[in-house]
């Protein structure tokens, strides 16, 4: 493990798992933290695709919500247990990526989104018209259940560290999958596709078995979702949350791990706080932050915390030369 | 006859009719974002907010200022296009050199503010505005009764259509506006301001989008979402067409709207889902849409 963190990265991974597993003992309310998980694990799913492989995916909530619907109705209809409930909804998401992603991946850059995107619409739709999907009500009462039919979920103390459980699981493998041989193909395309396609690499089979991969864990974080809330509605496969995880990777840092989850939790929480104070302002301001970032902030808290330290870790050497020179 | 297909005539050509018209929309705003995507290499994602502010200024001038439907539509263009002029001197021309992404992304933005704001002032309700007294009532054809401003609607956005692939194929201006695109550099050089050809040509852009919705005002609910909603499949009716294809956006979007009037027809719950499963189907067989060329 030690070869996948630089010292100051493990530093702030172990504070940071350190601060969630005492988040709900120092007053933070569970639901909005386990919430924030959710949209997080959502958004290092994106990370993978635009921030890894330069895929940027515009429908990436029909994934997370059909998976959200899928769970939810097989919980609360078809009394599975929540894990495999959980499986069921990540295996409906990568199904549906593997048809979106074998349509999209033909072609690329501004074409790939908006074909993600108008893909994600029909998902939309079916959502919005299927017998099971409770239509504009969305689907309610769906119970946490009995993890292993044995470790009851419904207290909210237990939930939320089955969700942390999970969360660092994945965020731990996302990892793992960018450093290895595989993750360093998918860098080598969002650098330079012709390259690595001269190179040999089957492009489009890396391509999508990123974006599979990618849908899944979107999946994962919407049956999570479910469970922890109980219902899944339209907004939940609407394009608008789709634009909302953008805004998320690219606010917190694009292409690096902990900046989805910043963003994530920055995003979740300015939409909690704003929400009984501003009404429909929340939708304008978060249209001020998508244009700043564009325009002024594309690296992101996180990036630009990585390109600060780069650069004054780079003049340290270069100052010590300086004075060496000064002397001699 | 009084019966097609097993559908009476009249509702069968009333639906037709009514995919004609929702594909004059289509047309009119995917030609718009052809335009803007050639000349800027920005995929508009604020066309659809444009649009519903077209309609709004519409509404706005008649409700406010007693302003009647041929000024506003001459009005509503003036007003966006300056509007676009401004989003372009402001914020798009930082953006050229990047990748095409982010401008999708600020536009994105863009249209979450427009929106936002609207819906801050107006609601989610609907606004309705009234058919302009020249285009009330309907004319009997025989085999069916058209609504005069519906046939209006067809004519005049053919009329926008046509005249905008005629400047930008016919002209000189459009000539420029056509080696722009292909190397900026070198037209620059031959003296031409590149520059101001791409600010208008954002404005123009952002104008027809506010033509599209004067002319959709008295046909349809004027809300703050309007925009949204439609612009995905205008997105969807760009790809099926080849992106940066002037006659393509127009043709696709005439066509798509006839689809899916038909589609209303036989089989209502798959209409709104048509335009995308015609796309997916036209991506695998032509991956650069139909009137595209392949980069």
């Amino acid at each position: 493990m030690s070869s996948w963190f630089s010292t100051p990265g493990r530093k702030a991974g172990w504070a940071a798992l350190a601060l969630f597993i005492a988040a709900p003992f120092i007053g933070i309310y569970p639901v909005f933290a386990m919430k924030a998980l959710c949209y997080a694990l959502f958004a290092c799913a994106f990370n993978l695709l635009l921030g890894y492989t330069g895929l940027l995916s515009f429908g990436h909530a029909a994934f997370m919500g059909a998976a959200a619907y899928g769970t939810g109705w097989l919980v609360r209809s078809a009394g599975f247990t929540p894990e495999l409930g959980l499986i069921a909804g990540v295996l409906v998401a990568a199904a549906l990526g593997l048809v979106v992603g074998l349509i999209a991946i033909r072609r690329q850059g501004i074409y790939f989104a908006m074909i993600t995107l108008a893909m994600a619409q029909m998902i939309f739709f079916i959502c919005l018209q299927a017998p099971f999907t409770g239509g504009e009500d969305g689907l309610q009462g769906v119970p946490r259940g009995k993890l292993f039919g044995l470790i009851s979920l419904e207290s909210d103390l237990t939930m939320y560290f089955f969700v942390l459980a999970i969360f660092v699981a994945v965020f731990l493998f996302i990892i793992r999958v960018v450093h290895s041989p595989y993750g360093q193909v998918l860098k080598a395309i969002r650098e330079n596709e012709p390259r690595a396609i001269s190179l040999g690499y089957n492009v489009n089979r890396y391509k999508l078995l990123a974006f599979v991969l990618s849908t899944a864990i979107a999946g994962l974080a919407g049956g999570l979702k479910t469970l922890v809330l109980g219902f899944a509605t339209l907004s939940d496969v609407h394009w608008s949350l789709s634009g909302e995880v953008i805004l998320m990777t690219l606010l917190g840092g694009l292409g690096t791990f902990a900046g989805p989850v910043v963003g994530a939790f920055t995003i979740i929480g300015l939409q909690n706080f704003l929400a009984d104070r501003v009404g429909s302002w929340v939708t304008v301001i978060i249209g001020v932050i998508f244009v700043v970032c564009v325009l002024a902030f594309r690296r992101g808290f996180v990036g630009e915390f990585i390109a600060r330290r780069k650069k004054s870790s780079a003049a340290e050497p270069a100052k010590a030369a300086a004075q060496v020179e000064a002397h001699a | 006859m009084t019966e097609i297909f097993g559908i009476p005539i009249q509702a069968f050509m009333g639906q037709l009719m009514l995919g004609l018209v929702n594909g004059s929309f289509y047309a009119m705003l995917s030609l718009g974002l052809a335009v803007i995507f050639g000349l800027l290499g920005i995929v508009n994602f604020a066309h659809g907010a444009l649009y519903m502010i077209g309609a709004y200024v519409a509404w706005f001038s008649l409700e406010t200022f007693g302003i009647n439907y041929w000024a506003a539509l001459l009005i509503a263009p003036i007003v966006v296009g300056a509007l676009g002029l401004v989003i372009e001197r402001s914020l798009l021309k930082h953006l050229y050199k990047l990748d095409p992404i982010y401008g999708l992304l600020l536009t994105f933005g863009l249209a979450l503010i427009f929106e936002g704001v609207f819906r801050e002032q107006y609601g989610v309700s609907g606004q309705s505005y009234a058919v302009p007294e020249l285009l009330q009532g309907a004319t009997n054809l025989g085999f069916m009764v058209l609504p005069n401003y519906r046939a209006w609607v067809i004519v005049a956005s053919l009329i926008v259509c046509l005249g905008t692939w005629a400047l930008i194929e016919k002209t000189s201006l459009g000539a420029k506006l056509r080696a722009g695109t292909e190397n900026p550099a070198l037209v620059q050089a031959f003296g031409i301001n590149v520059p101001l050809m791409v600010m208008f040509t954002y404005a123009g852009g952002a104008a027809l989008a506010a033509i599209a919705g004067v002319l959709a005002a008295p046909v349809i609910q004027i809300t703050p979402l309007m925009g949204s909603n439609l612009i995905i499949v205008v997105f969807a009716v760009v790809v099926i067409g080849g992106m940066g294809s002037i006659l393509g956006s127009i043709l696709t979007g005439l066509v798509l709207g006839l689809i899916e009037g038909l589609t209303k027809v036989f089989y209502p719950e798959a209409s709104s889902i048509v335009v995308f499963v015609i796309m997916a189907i036209v991506l695998m067989i032509r991956p650069a849409g139909l009137f595209g060329k392949e980069k």
